[in-house]
C-alpha cells in the first residue's frame, strides 16, 4: 500500500511529506508532552498559590493574583535540609568520583591476576536492595560514632557509589591507548604520577558525566537518609520534603513549593548539563 | 594526534622499561592491587559481610528491641511466618501487578516516543528534553507530586467534573464518577476461585489475588519517571543502527512500519535487555515512590517488600521478619542481576 511513498524517500531518511501520519505524529508528542509537563504544572500552580488562594477544587485555575505563594514559607522550612544535602552531596560527589577514577584506571590499565572478579564482585554492590545491608549499616555507623551525621551518609553515598563510579571509569580508560601509559613509564612515573599526571587529566569527560551521575543520585537518596539520619533537623532534603508534605497542619501549596525547590538542583543540572546526563544514564546502564 | 605517535616511538626503547621495572619497590601488578586494596575491603564489608549479618538476623530469635543471636528452631521459621502472613503475601501480589503494569507502560511508551522521535521532527530536541526530564528528580518529588494529583477530592478527579462526565452522569440517574486512586481498597479481576481449581492451596490464600486498584496510580507515576529513560536508552540504540541498512530496506519496498517491526525492533534486542533488568530491578526494590505516594494502602493495597522490611526494622522491631523479607529481595533481585552481569562479562571476554 505504500510502495508508492517509499520512493521518493530513498534520498534521505527524513525528507519527506508532510502527511496525515505526521501530522498525527505530532498531535500525539504534543499530547505526550502536556502528559510529562502536567505534574510540574501542578507543583509550580499552585506554588504560586497563597495559602487563603490555595485550594483542593480549583486544582487546576491558575493563581488569582501574583505573589511568592508558598515558596517563601517552604524556602524558610527546607532551607536548613537543603545545606545538609548540600554538605552531603559535594563531598560524596567528588569523594565518589576520584576514588573510582583510581580504581577504573587500575582494572584497566594494570591488570593483576583475578581483577575482573574482583570488578564483577564489587560491581555487584550496585544492584543489591540496600535493604539487605540497611541493619548492620546503621549498627556499624553507631560503632564508629557516625550515626545520625552528615558525614555518616558521605561514607555511605561513596561506599556505595564506588560500583558505579568503578565501571565508569573502566570502560572510560579502557578506551585509552595504553602506549600513553607505557611512555609514562618509560620516562620513570610511577603508576600513581601517571594517574594524576595524565590520566586524570585525561579523564575531564567521563569526570563531568559521573560526577553528574553521582550528584543527582545522591540529592535524589530518601532511603540512606531516612535510614542513617533520624533527627530532623540533620536530614537530607528529600526526607524533609516527605515529612512537610505529611504533616496535615503545612498548607498544601507550601508542599507543591517545596517539591520545586528540592527538584531545583537537579533539574538545574538537568537543563544546563544534560547532554553529560544523558551519556552518563547510558554509560551507568548500557554496559552493565 | 600527536600523542600515539611520541607514544610509539618511545615504546620502541624497550630495554629502559625493564630497567625501570628491576628498580620498581614492588611490581606494577602488586601496587595495583595494593592500591584497589582499601575499595575492595570497603565493599566486602559494606556488602558482603553485612549481607552475611542480615541473613544471620534472618534466622536468628531476634525479634524485640533486645539482640538476640541465637538461631531459632527450626532456622527457616522466620522465612514460614513471612510466607503466611497475608501482609507478605499482598506485598508478592502487589509486587507481580506493579511489575507488569509499569514494565508493559514504561517500555510500550518508551519505544513508542522514541520511535516517533526518529525522524525530522521540528522541536525534536524539545520533545525529548521534556519527556526525559523525570529521570532526574526524586522518586519524592514523584511521589508528593502524583499523591496529590490522584487525591480522590482534587487532580484527575476534578476533570470529570470540568468536563461534564458527572453531570452525564447525573442526568442518567447513575452516581458521579469519583475514583478513590490509592485509597480504593478494592482488587479487581479476582482469580482465587479460577485458580483454586488448578491449585487447591489457592483457595486457602488469606488475600484477594488480582489486580489492586491502589498499585495503578503508583505504576503511572513510575511509568511517567521512567518512560522517558527507556526512550532515551532506544534513541542511544537507534543511533548506532547505519542508515544504509534502512535504505537498502526501503529500495527493497519495506513500508516504515515493516522497517521497524522486523530490522531496527529487533537489532535493539540488546538495548532491551538492559532496559528489561533495569526496570525490572528497579521494581523489585521500589520503595520512595510507594512510600511517598501511597504508604503501606488501604488493606495493604499499596505496600511492597521494602516498605514491609523497612516497617519491621525500624517501626515494628521484628528484626528477624525484616531482615528475612530483605534477603528475599535480594534473591529476587540476583535471580535478575546475576545472568545479566554473567552475559556483559562473557561479552568483554
Amino acid at each position: 500500500m505504500t510502495v508508492t511513498t517509499v520512493q521518493p524517500v530513498v534520498g534521505k531518511k527524513g525528507t519527506h511529506r508532510v502527511s496525515g501520519l505526521q501530522a498525527l505524529s505530532y498531535l500525539v508528542l504534543t499530547l505526550a508532552l502536556l502528559f510529562y509537563l502536567m505534574p510540574v504544572f501542578v507543583m509550580i500552580n499552585n506554588g504560586l498559590k497563597d495559602a487563603t488562594n490555595v485550594s483542593v477544587s480549583t486544582m487546576w485555575n491558575l493563581p488569582s493574583h501574583l505573589s511568592g505563594g508558598g515558596f517563601a514559607d517552604a524556602f524558610r522550612k527546607l532551607w536548613p535540609n537543603m545545606q545538609n544535602s548540600v554538605l552531603m552531596v559535594i563531598p560524596a560527589t567528588i569523594l565518589s568520583s576520584l576514588i573510582g577514577a583510581l580504581n577504573g584506571y587500575l582494572l584497566s590499565k594494570w591488570k593483576f591476576r583475578g581483577a575482573d572478579i574482583l570488578f564483577i564482585i564489587m560491581l555487584f554492590g550496585f544492584f543489591i536492595p540496600y535493604q539487605t545491608i540497611m541493619l548492620p549499616m546503621v549498627r556499624f555507623l553507631q560503632m564508629l560514632g557516625l550515626y545520625g551525621t552528615i558525614p555518616g551518609l558521605i561514607l555511605v553515598h561513596v561506599v556505595y557509589g564506588l560500583p558505579i563510579t568503578t565501571l565508569m571509569f573502566r570502560n572510560y580508560f579502557a578506551g585509552v591507548p595504553t602506549e600513553l601509559v607505557e611512555a609514562a613509564c618509560v620516562d620513570g612515573a610511577g603508576i600513581l604520577t601517571t594517574f594524576t599526571r595524565i590520566m586524570l587529566p585525561l579523564s575531564v569527560p567521563a569526570f563531568v558525566v559521573v560526577a553528574i551521575f553521582q550528584f543527582t543520585n545522591i540529592w535524589n537518596d530518601f532511603l540512606f537518609g531516612v535510614t542513617v539520619v533520624p533527627n530532623p533537623d540533620a536530614q537530607p532534603i528529600t526526607i524533609a520534603l516527605n515529612n512537610l508534605s505529611g504533616n496535615f497542619s503545612v498548607d498544601w501549596n507550601v508542599v507543591m513549593a517545596g517539591a520545586i525547590v528540592a527538584a531545583l538542583p537537579t533539574l538545574l543540572v538537568y537543563l544546563f548539563l544534560g547532554r553529560f546526563f544523558v551519556r552518563g544514564l547510558l554509560a551507568g546502564s548500557v554496559k552493565g | 594526534m600527536t600523542l600515539p605517535t611520541s607514544a610509539g616511538i618511545r615504546s620502541q626503547v624497550v630495554p629502559v622499561v625493564r630497567v625501570q621495572r628491576k628498580r620498581a619497590w614492588l611490581s606494577e601488578r602488586t601496587q595495583s592491587f595494593l592500591l584497589l586494596l582499601p575499595s575492595f575491603i570497603a565493599i566486602a564489608i559494606f556488602v558482603y559481610v553485612f549481607i552475611g549479618m542480615t541473613f544471620w538476623v534472618s534466622i536468628s530469635n531476634w525479634r524485640t528491641l533486645k539482640v538476640d543471636m541465637s538461631i531459632r528452631q527450626p532456622p527457616y521459621a522466620t522465612y514460614l511466618d513471612m510466607f503466611s502472613q497475608p501482609r507478605f503475601q499482598a506485598d508478592l501480589r502487589n509486587t507481580l501487578v506493579f511489575t507488569i503494569l509499569f514494565m508493559g507502560l514504561a517500555i510500550a511508551i518508551g519505544l513508542f516516543l522514541a520511535i516517533l522521535l526518529d525522524r525530522s521532527i521540528i522541536g525534536r530536541g524539545l520533545f525529548r528534553n521534556v519527556f526525559l526530564f523525570p529521570y532526574a528528580l526524586s522518586f519524592v518529588v514523584t511521589g508528593v507530586a502524583w499523591r496529590w494529583i490522584f487525591n480522590p477530592e482534587t487532580g484527575i478527579n476534578l476533570f470529570f467534573n470540568i468536563l461534564g462526565i458527572n453531570a452525564l452522569l447525573g442526568q442518567l440517574g447513575l452516581e458521579p464518577l469519583k475514583p478513590g486512586w490509592t485509597t480504593d481498597p478494592s482488587v479487581w479481576l479476582q482469580v482465587n476461585k479460577l485458580l483454586a481449581t488448578v491449585w487447591p492451596a489457592a483457595g486457602k490464600l488469606q488475600i484477594q489475588l488480582g489486580v489492586p486498584a491502589a498499585m495503578i496510580p503508583v505504576a503511572i507515576a513510575a511509568v511517567w519517571q521512567l518512560s522517558g529513560f527507556v526512550m532515551a536508552m532506544y534513541t542511544g540504540g537507534m543511533a548506532t543502527i547505519s542508515d544504509e541498512v534502512r535504505q537498502a530496506a526501503r529500495i527493497d519496498g519495506a513500508t516504515e512500519w515493516q522497517i521497524y517491526r522486523h530490522i531496527v525492533v529487533p537489532m535493539l534486542r540488546p538495548v532491551t535487555i538492559s532496559i528489561v533488568v533495569l526496570l525490572l530491578h528497579t521494581s523489585l526494590k521500589i520503595f520512595d515512590l510507594v512510600f511517598t505516594m501511597a504508604g503501606p494502602g488501604p488493606g495493604f493495597a499499596t505496600d511492597v517488600p521494602a516498605i514491609f522490611v523497612f516497617e519491621q526494622m525500624f517501626r515494628a522491631t521484628r528484626y528477624n521478619l525484616g531482615s528475612a523479607a530483605a534477603i528475599f529481595m535480594l534473591i529476587l533481585a540476583g535471580l535478575v542481576i546475576i545472568p545479566y552481569l554473567r552475559r556483559s562479562l562473557r561479552e568483554e571476554t
